[in-house]
C-alpha cells in the first residue's frame, strides 16, 4: 500500500488553517502578522484541540493547543470555554457591567471574542446555555469583587484556568436535568486535557501552560541562523520542580507512591490538567457522582476505577505556570504544539525548519566534485535528495503543515522521505497511535516592523 | 581539468601548424598569468579590423582572406579560441528548422571536413551522425518537418524507429520513444582547433592576428567607421567586424554612436565523464533528446552531455564584471534535472565516474536567430554574434555569408532572418534581454508548433486601444515589440485557455477566426493595424519626387490623393522594401511599410537618398493609430460618421484623403485594406484614436461591426494571393517573379534602381515563380496543417518550398504560397520558369512527410471573390501585407 504525493498532501492539509491579521491602510499595526495551524490525528477521533481568537473588548490575541486524554470531551470543552474565561478576566469593570446589563435587559451582547476557526473546529450547541450561565456567574462575581485595580494579565490567566476547571468540576457534581447534558458534563469532568495558551498584546507575550504541551520562540541570530527559546515548562515527571511541587503538597508517607513509572500515581503522564476529577475529588464524591450518574458512566471501568494509594486529594491542578516575555526584533515566530510534535522533533530543529520555511532561505552548501570519485548515479541520488528537501517547502502553504511533514516524514538525515511519510500516514487506525501521537501545531508569525 | 586538456592540445597544434606564430607568442601559453610584451606592433591602418578570435571571428577572417581581401587585422583580447569557443561541445548539427540556418550548418560541415587537409591542423573532425529522439507524436512531426527540408537539400536524413535508434547507439533506453531522426553526416570537432585551423589559413593568406589586445571602442565619422581604439593603440580602418560573442553588446555600446546588438549571455552547463569500462567508440552518434532537454556525445571514451534547462541562469547583465569565464562555478543542483534526464535516457551510465561539470556561458538573442550584418547607424560596422549555442554549427557558413556581404555588398543567400536590422533600439534594453533570453534558452529544445509566440518582453509597444481591445477578449501576438491582436474570443466562449491552439493540427480558434472572416466578407470588421511602419518624406521643391522616383520601382508621379503600391529594389531587382505610398501633396509622401521593416527601410532610404537639406524624412510610426475597416459595409459606417459621400465615384479605390470622422479632424483615410476586400484604413493621430474607435464601433453596430485580428487578415490576404515581405518576398525576389510586373514603371522610360535586372528578366524570363497552391486532398480536421517551409514537388520532383499558408474559409481549402523553380534534371541548374511550366505540372506539398495534392495557380480566384465587380482590380491582383 503506497500513498501518492497528492494523497499524502490531502491528508496533511485536511486540517490546515491560516489567518492573516488584516492590514489597515496597507499597514499591519499588530505585532502579529498571522498564524498557521494544523492537526494530524493519530487517535480516532483525535483528542487534541486548538483555539485562536482575537479579544474584541481588550487588545490582544489568544492562541492555544489542548491535548486531551481519556477521550476528547474535556479538551473540547476547554477549547470552547477557556478563552471566554480569560477574556472576561481581562475585562475592565465598566465593560463587565455593560455586558451584565445587556444580558439583564435582553439587549444584544457586546462581542467578546472573534474566533479564527477551521471548519472542523466545532462548538457544542447543546451545552452553550449551560456554559454561558457558568461564565455569567463568573463575571457577576468579578463585578462584585471589583477591586478597582487594573487587570494583570498573569493573574487573569491563572484565575481563568482555575475558575474554568472549578466550573467543570461543579457542573459535574450538580448534574443537569437533561440526560444528554448530564452525561456530557460528567464526560468532561472525568476526561482530562492539558492546555498551552499564548496571549499576545503588542510586545507583551504571556504563555500560560498546564501540562506537557509546549511553547517555543523562534529567534533569528545576527548571522541568520535560527535558535529556540522555550517559553513553558513541561509538567511531567521529567520536570524536577514539578515532581518537587507534587511531593510538597502531600504527606511524606505518600512520597514513594506519588510518581511511579514517570506517571502521577503511576497513571497520569501530565502533572497538571483540566478535568480528571478522578485525581481531584475525594473517593466519596467520586463514588456518589458515579452511582447517581447515568448507566453509561457506571458501565465504564475507567471512571469507576479509583487510583491506587489515593489518600489526600487533590493530586492534580489546572493552575498554569505563566511566563512573560517581551518580544524583541529577533523573535520571529512562536510555536505552540502538543507533545505529539515534541516527541519526534528537537526544538532546535523546529526553530530551523520553521525559520527557513518562513524566510524562504535554505542553507545548502553547493556541491563540488573536486577530486572525489563520484559516479553519475551517486550524484543523481544526492541531488534528488537535496531537491526533495527544498521541494517539500514549496508544497506547503502552511508552516504548521510543513512542520508536521517533517515531524512525520523525516529520515535520519533530517530531510523529508516520501516513502516514510507515506507509510506513517497509511497506518491503520488501530496501529497509528503506536507510532505517533496526535499532533497539533500553531505557528504565530510576529511583525518585526512593529516590534 | 578537461578545459585544461583541450587547451594544451590546441596549443601544441597551434605551434606546430604555425611557426611564424610560435615566435610571437612564445612560451607564454603555459604561464598565462604573467603578461609579456607584445613583440609585434599593431599596424597603423588596415582595411578590416575583426574583433574576436573565436570560431566566428576566425571564420570571417578566413573567408574574407579567401575572397581576396588581404589587409585584415584580427584582434583578440585573450588568446585565440579561448572563450565560448574553447568550451563549447563541438557538435556540428545540420538539423535546423530555419532554411538559412540549415544552409549555414551544411556549409560549415563541409568546410570543417576538409579543413585539416587544407591547413594541416588537426581538427578532430569525426563524422558520427546524430540521432534526434522523439518522446511524443508532436515531436516526431517536428522532426519529420526538419527531415523533409534536409532531404530536399540533398542532406541524407531519415526518420527511424526507436529500435533502429537503439541499434545505432547501444546505451539509449527507448521505452518512451515514438521515433527518431537520423542524420548520418553530422559530425564532431574540436571547436578550438577548428578555430585555430581557420586562423592558420587566414594567417597564411595575410591576415594579421594579435592576441591580448582589447578594443576599447570604434570611432565613427559621418556615419562611417574610421578606426578602432585598442589598448595598444589606434588602427585606422574602413571596416570593423564585431565578433565579440557575448561581449558584442557591450562593445557595440562603447562607442559614441552606439550599435545595438541585442544578445545576452546565459550560463550553459555540460558534464564530462571518465571513460566507460568499455570506452565508447569515437564514431558513436551524438544523441539529442529535446523532450529530455539534453544532448549526449561521445568524448574520450566517456560522454559529454549538456542541455537547455527550463530555468536558465542569465549572467553579465550589468556588463563585464570581475567574474571571468574561467571562474564560473559548477552548479550541480541546477544541473540536477538534466542529469536525471540523462540517466533516464542512458541508465547504463549510472556507474560512470564524473570528471567535471563545465560552466560555459553562451549568448542568446531575442528571437533565437543569430545576428549578422551592417549597423544601421555606422556604415562599415559589421556584426556577427549571438549564435544561440550553435556557434560551431553556424560558424563556417555565417562567416562565409558575412564575408560575401562585405566584399560583394550582399551575401549569396537571403539572410534577412539573421539581419541585425530586424532589431531596433527597442530590443536593446538590458532588462528586456535578460528576461527574453531566459525564455529563449529553454526554447532551444521546446517543441515549436505553428504560431508560437514569445511570452516575455511583451507589452512594450501598444496601440492606445490596447486596453479596450483586451477587455473585449483580444488574444495577442507580438511583432517588433508591438502587440497585435490575433483574434477575439467571443464573450462566454471558454476556449480551455487556448491550450489547443498549440498544435500541428486544426487549432481551437478555427471557428472564431472563421466568424471574423465571414464578417469581413459580409458586413464590416475593425482591425487595429497601428504597428505598421510609417514614414513621411517631403521637400521644399521637387527633390522628394525626383529621389523617390529613382528609388521606387513604381511611378509615384500620380495625382495628389492617390495611393501607389510599390517597393524599393536592389540592383538585382530584389525587394528591399515593399510598401504603399500616398501622395499627400505635390511635395510630400506618406509611406506605409511592414512593421519589422522600421530599421531596414529607414536605413535603406538614408543610405540611398541624396544628402539634401531640402529633403526631410520623418518616422511617424508612433504618431498614428491605424484602424482597418474591412468589408462591404465599411463605406456605410464611414459615410455616416463623416457626412461625406464614400462611394466609389467620390472615393475610388487606392485613394487617400484627410477628412473628419466623428468629432476628430485630420484623419487620413485610405481606400485600401491590405486584403483585397473593400474598405478603408484610417490613420488617426493617436489622441483621437479612442474617440474614433468608439464612434466607429457605435455607428457600426447597425451594420454588424465587430473586432477582428491578424489571423483573419492573414487568411484573407493569402487566399487572395497577396505576398508579404519578409515571409514570401525578400531581397532575392523581383517583381517579375511574383507577378507584379504591373507595379513597375518599365515602360515609362524612367531610370530606377533595379531596372536593368528587371529588363533582363523581362527579356530572358525568370528562374522562379511565386505560385499559389490549393491543397486538394488535405483533411482540415484530421491532417497536419501546413505552416511554411514545406517542400513542393512537381511531377514527383522537388521544385521549391512554400513561404506561407493559411486556411481559406471561402475556398474551404488550405492555400499555400511558395516559389517554383525549374531545376535541370541532370545538372540541377536553374532553368527558366514559364507560365506553361507552372500550369502543366502535377503538384504535391510535403507536410511532415506526407504528400498532399495541390492545384497550382498564378492568379487569384478574383471572380469567386468579387460579388460586386469593383474598379480596383489593381489591388486584387497582388498587393501584399503581413
Amino acid at each position: 500500500f503506497y500513498l501518492t504525493p497528492p494523497q499524502v498532501n490531502s491528508i496533511l492539509k485536511a486540517n490546515e488553517y491560516s489567518f492573516k491579521v488584516p492590514e489597515f491602510d496597507g499597514k499591519n499595526v499588530s505585532s502579529v502578522l498571522g498564524f498557521d495551524s494544523n492537526q494530524l490525528p493519530a487517535n480516532a477521533p483525535i483528542e487534541d484541540r486548538r483555539s485562536a481568537a482575537t479579544c474584541l473588548q481588550t487588545r490582544g490575541m489568544l492562541l492555544g493547543v489542548f491535548d486531551g486524554h481519556a477521550g476528547c470531551a474535556c479538551a473540547q470543552a476547554v477549547s470552547e470555554r477557556l478563552f471566554y474565561y480569560i477574556a472576561v478576566s481581562l475585562l475592565p469593570h465598566e465593560t463587565l457591567l455593560e455586558i451584565e446589563n445587556a444580558v439583564e435587559s435582553g439587549r444584544a451582547l457586546l462581542p467578546i471574542l472573534q474566533w479564527h476557526k477551521h471548519p472542523n473546529d466545532y462548538f457544542s450547541k447543546e451545552a452553550s446555555k449551560l456554559y454561558f450561565n457558568s461564565l455569567r456567574t463568573y463575571w457577576q462575581e468579578l463585578i462584585d469583587l471589583n477591586t478597582g485595580e487594573t487587570t494583570d494579565v498573569r493573574e487573569a490567566l491563572i484565575n481563568a484556568f482555575k475558575r474554568l476547571d472549578n466550573d467543570i468540576s461543579l457542573e459535574a457534581q450538580v448534574g443537569d436535568p437533561n440526560s444528554f447534558l448530564n452525561y456530557l458534563v460528567l464526560q468532561v469532568a472525568f476526561s482530562g486535557a492539558t492546555a498551552c495558551v499564548a496571549h499576545v498584546d503588542g510586545v507583551d507575550l504571556h504563555i500560560a501552560n498546564t501540562g506537557d504541551s509546549r511553547a517555543m520562540l523562534g529567534v533569528q541570530e545576527e548571522d541568520g541562523s535560527w535558535s529556540a527559546v522555550t517559553l513553558s515548562y513541561d509538567h511531567n515527571a521529567q520536570n524536577e520542580h514539578e515532581v518537587e511541587r507534587v511531593k510538597m503538597e502531600h504527606p511524606k508517607s505518600e512520597e514513594k507512591n506519588l510518581v511511579k513509572q514517570d506517571r502521577l500515581l503511576g497513571l497520569l503522564m501530565p502533572f497538571r490538567a483540566f478535568g480528571d476529577v478522578k485525581f481531584k475529588w475525594s473517593i466519596e464524591l467520586q463514588k456518589r457522582v458515579i452511582e447517581s450518574g447515568p448507566d453509561q458512566l457506571n458501565d465504564n471501568e475507567y471512571t469507576k476505577f479509583i487510583p491506587p494509594n489515593y489518600h489526600t486529594p487533590p493530586y492534580l491542578t489546572a493552575e498554569p505556570e505563566v511566563i512573560h516575555h517581551k518580544l524583541r526584533p529577533q523573535d520571529k515566530f512562536l510555536v505552540l504544539a502538543t507533545d505529539g510534535l515534541w516527541e519526534t522533533m528537537h526544538r532546535q530543529d523546529v526553530a530551523r525548519i520553521v525559520g527557513e520555511y518562513l524566510t524562504g532561505v535554505h542553507h545548502q552548501q553547493p556541491i563540488a566534485v573536486g577530486g572525489y570519485k563520484v559516479t553519475l548515479g551517486q550524484m543523481h541520488g544526492l541531488l534528488t535528495e537535496r531537491r526533495a528537501r527544498i521541494s517539500s517547502v514549496f508544497e506547503d502553504q502552511n508552516a504548521a503543515t510543513h512542520l508536521i511533514r517533517h515531524a512525520v516524514g523525516n529520515n535520519e538525515f533530517g530531510s523529508v522521505d516520501h516513502e516514510r511519510l507515506s507509510k506513517m500516514l497509511s497506518l491503520p487506525e488501530e496501529l497509528a497511535r503506536m507510532y505517533r501521537d496526535d499532533i497539533t501545531i500553531i505557528v504565530v508569525q510576529f511583525n518585526s516592523h512593529v516590534i | 581539468a578537461a578545459g585544461m586538456f583541450l587547451r594544451l592540445l590546441s596549443d601544441i597544434q597551434w605551434r606546430a601548424a604555425n611557426p611564424k606564430w610560435r615566435r610571437m607568442t612564445s612560451s607564454r601559453r603555459s604561464t598565462s598569468t604573467t603578461p609579456e610584451p607584445h613583440p609585434v606592433a599593431l599596424p597603423a591602418q588596415a582595411q578590416v579590423v575583426i574583433c574576436g578570435g573565436g570560431i566566428i571571428g576566425t571564420s570571417v577572417a578566413y573567408h574574407l582572406s579567401k575572397m581576396g581581401w588581404k589587409d585584415i587585422v584580427l584582434i583578440e583580447q585573450g588568446r585565440l579560441a579561448a572563450g565560448t569557443t574553447r568550451f563549447c561541445a563541438g557538435i556540428v548539427s545540420t538539423a535546423r528548422p530555419v532554411s538559412i540556418e540549415l544552409k549555414m550548418a551544411h556549409y560549415s560541415n563541409q568546410l570543417y571536413q576538409q579543413l585539416e587537409q587544407e591547413t594541416g591542423v588537426q581538427t578532430g573532425y569525426t563524422k558520427t551522425g546524430s540521432i534526434s529522439l522523439a518522446q511524443t507524436q508532436d515531436r516526431l512531426i517536428s522532426l519529420k518537418r526538419v527531415a523533409a527540408s534536409l532531404n530536399v537539400m540533398g542532406i541524407p536524413c531519415e526518420i527511424i524507429t526507436p529500435k533502429k535508434a537503439a541499434q545505432l547507439h547501444p546505451l539509449i533506453n527507448i521505452h518512451d520513444l515514438v521515433g527518431a531522426m537520423y542524420v548520418p553526416e553530422d559530425a564532431l570537432v574540436s571547436s578550438a582547433n577548428v578555430s585555430l585551423a581557420l586562423a592558420t589559413a587566414a594567417s597564411r593568406n595575410g591576415v594579421q592576428i594579435h592576441e591580448r589586445t582589447s578594443v576599447s571602442h570604434v570611432t565613427v565619422q559621418k556615419g562611417r567607421v574610421t578606426g578602432v581604439e585598442t589598448d595598444r593603440g589606434r588602427i585606422q580602418c574602413q571596416y570593423f567586424v564585431n565578433c565579440a560573442g557575448q561581449w558584442a553588446y557591450e562593445l557595440g555600446h562603447s562607442g559614441e554612436e552606439p550599435v545595438h546588438i541585442p544578445l545576452h549571455a546565459c550560463e550553459h552547463f555540460y558534464l564530462l565523464t571518465h571513460p566507460l569500462k568499455e570506452p565508447l567508440s569515437s564514431s558513436l552518434p551524438t544523441v539529442v533528446d529535446p523532450d529530455g532537454r539534453i544532448y549526449i556525445r561521445n568524448w574520450q571514451g566517456g560522454i559529454l552531455s549538456g542541455g537547455f534547462e527550463k530555468n536558465p541562469k542569465p549572467l553579465f547583465t550589468e556588463g563585464r564584471n570581475q567574474l571571468e569565464i574561467q571562474n564560473l562555478q559548477e552548479d550541480w543542483d541546477h544541473f540536477g534535472p538534466l542529469l536525471s534526464s540523462l540517466l533516464r535516457r542512458m541508465p547504463g551510465l549510472e556507474a560512470v565516474q564524473i570528471m567535471q561539470l563545465v560552466n560555459c556561458p553562451e549568448s542568446f538573442t531575442p528571437d533565437m536567430r543569430c545576428i549578422m550584418g551592417e549597423s544601421p547607424t555606422a556604415r562599415g560596422y559589421f556584426v556577427l554574434a549571438g549564435m544561440n549555442s550553435a556557434g560551431i554549427s553556424y560558424g563556417g557558413g555565417a562567416g562565409k555569408y558575412l564575408a560575401e556581404w562585405m566584399v560583394n555588398g550582399y551575401p549569396s543567400e537571403n539572410v534577412w532572418p539573421l539581419d541585425l536590422k530586424r532589431f531596433g533600439t527597442l530590443q536593446s534594453s538590458r532588462t528586456f534581454l535578460r528576461h527574453r533570453v531566459m525564455e529563449v534558452m529553454p526554447l532551444m529544445y521546446d517543441l515549436k508548433v505553428p504560431r508560437w509566440d514569445f511570452q516575455t518582453g511583451r507589452q512594450l509597444r501598444t496601440s492606445p486601444l490596447y486596453d479596450r481591445l483586451d477587455a473585449q477578449g483580444a488574444r495577442w501576438m507580438e511583432k517588433h515589440g508591438f502587440e497585435r491582436v490575433k483574434y477575439f474570443v467571443p464573450p462566454g466562449k471558454d476556449l480551455l485557455d487556448l491550450d489547443l491552439s498549440k498544435t500541428f493540427y486544426k487549432p481551437d480558434w478555427f471557428d472564431i477566426v472563421g466568424a471574423e472572416v465571414k464578417c469581413c466578407k459580409e458586413a464590416v470588421c475593425v482591425i487595429d493595424m497601428s504597428s505598421f511602419t510609417k514614414f513621411e518624406i517631403s521637400s521644399t521643391g521637387d527633390e522628394a519626387l525626383e529621389s523617390l522616383q529613382y528609388l521606387f520601382s513604381n511611378d509615384l508621379d500620380v495625382p495628389v490623393g492617390h495611393v501607389v503600391h510599390t517597393g524599393m529594389l536592389n540592383e538585382k531587382g530584389g525587394y528591399e522594401n515593399d510598401c504603399s505610398i500616398a501622395r499627400l501633396s505635390k511635395r510630400s509622401f506618406f509611406m506605409i511599410s511592414p512593421t519589422d521593416q522600421q530599421v531596414h527601410c529607414w536605413t535603406w532610404l538614408k543610405n540611398h537618398l541624396p544628402d539634401d537639406s531640402n529633403l526631410t524624412m520623418e518616422d511617424v510610426t508612433w504618431k498614428y493609430t491605424a484602424l482597418n475597416l474591412i468589408g462591404p459595409r465599411a463605406v456605410d459606417v464611414l459615410s455616416e460618421l463623416s457626412y461625406a459621400p464614400m462611394t466609389a465615384e467620390h472615393f475610388p479605390s487606392l485613394f487617400c484623403k484627410e477628412m473628419s470622422v466623428g468629432y476628430a479632424n485630420g484623419i487620413r483615410v485610405m481606400s485600401i485594406t491590405h486584403t483585397g476586400e473593400p474598405g478603408f484604413v484610417l490613420y488617426i493621430p493617436i489622441e483621437y484614436a479612442l474617440h474614433v474607435y468608439n464612434e466607429v464601433m457605435n455607428m457600426g453596430q447597425k451594420y454588424g461591426i465587430r473586432n477582428a485580428g491578424y489571423y483573419a487578415l492573414r487568411s484573407l490576404r493569402i487566399e487572395k494571393f497577396f505576398a508579404f515581405w519578409g515571409q514570401d518576398l525578400d531581397a532575392f525576389t523581383t517583381p517579375m517573379e511574383c507577378g507584379r510586373e504591373f507595379q513597375v514603371k518599365l515602360e515609362k522610360g524612367m531610370d530606377f534602381v533595379g531596372q536593368e535586372a528587371l529588363l533582363e528578366q523581362k527579356q530572358n524570363g525568370v528562374y522562379k515563380r511565386f505560385t499559389m497552391f490549393i491543397l486538394e486532398d488535405h483533411d482540415t480536421d484530421m491532417d497536419v496543417w501546413p505552416w511554411w517551409g514545406e517542400p513542393i514537388f512537381r511531377n514527383g520532383r522537388y521544385v521549391g518550398k512554400t513561404t506561407s499558408s493559411a486556411y481559406s474559409y471561402t475556398l474551404e481549402r488550405h492555400v499555400c504560397l511558395g516559389f517554383v523553380h525549374n531545376f535541370d534534371e541532370k545538372t540541377g541548374e536553374k532553368l527558366v520558369v514559364t507560365t506553361d511550366f507552372i500550369n502543366q505540372g502535377e503538384y504535391e506539398i510535403d507536410i511532415a512527410g506526407q504528400r498532399f495534392q495541390a492545384k497550382a495557380k498564378l492568379y487569384p480566384f478574383s471572380s469567386l471573390f468579387t460579388q460586386r465587380r469593383r474598379k480596383d482590380e489593381v489591388e486584387l491582383s497582388g498587393y501584399q501585407r503581413e
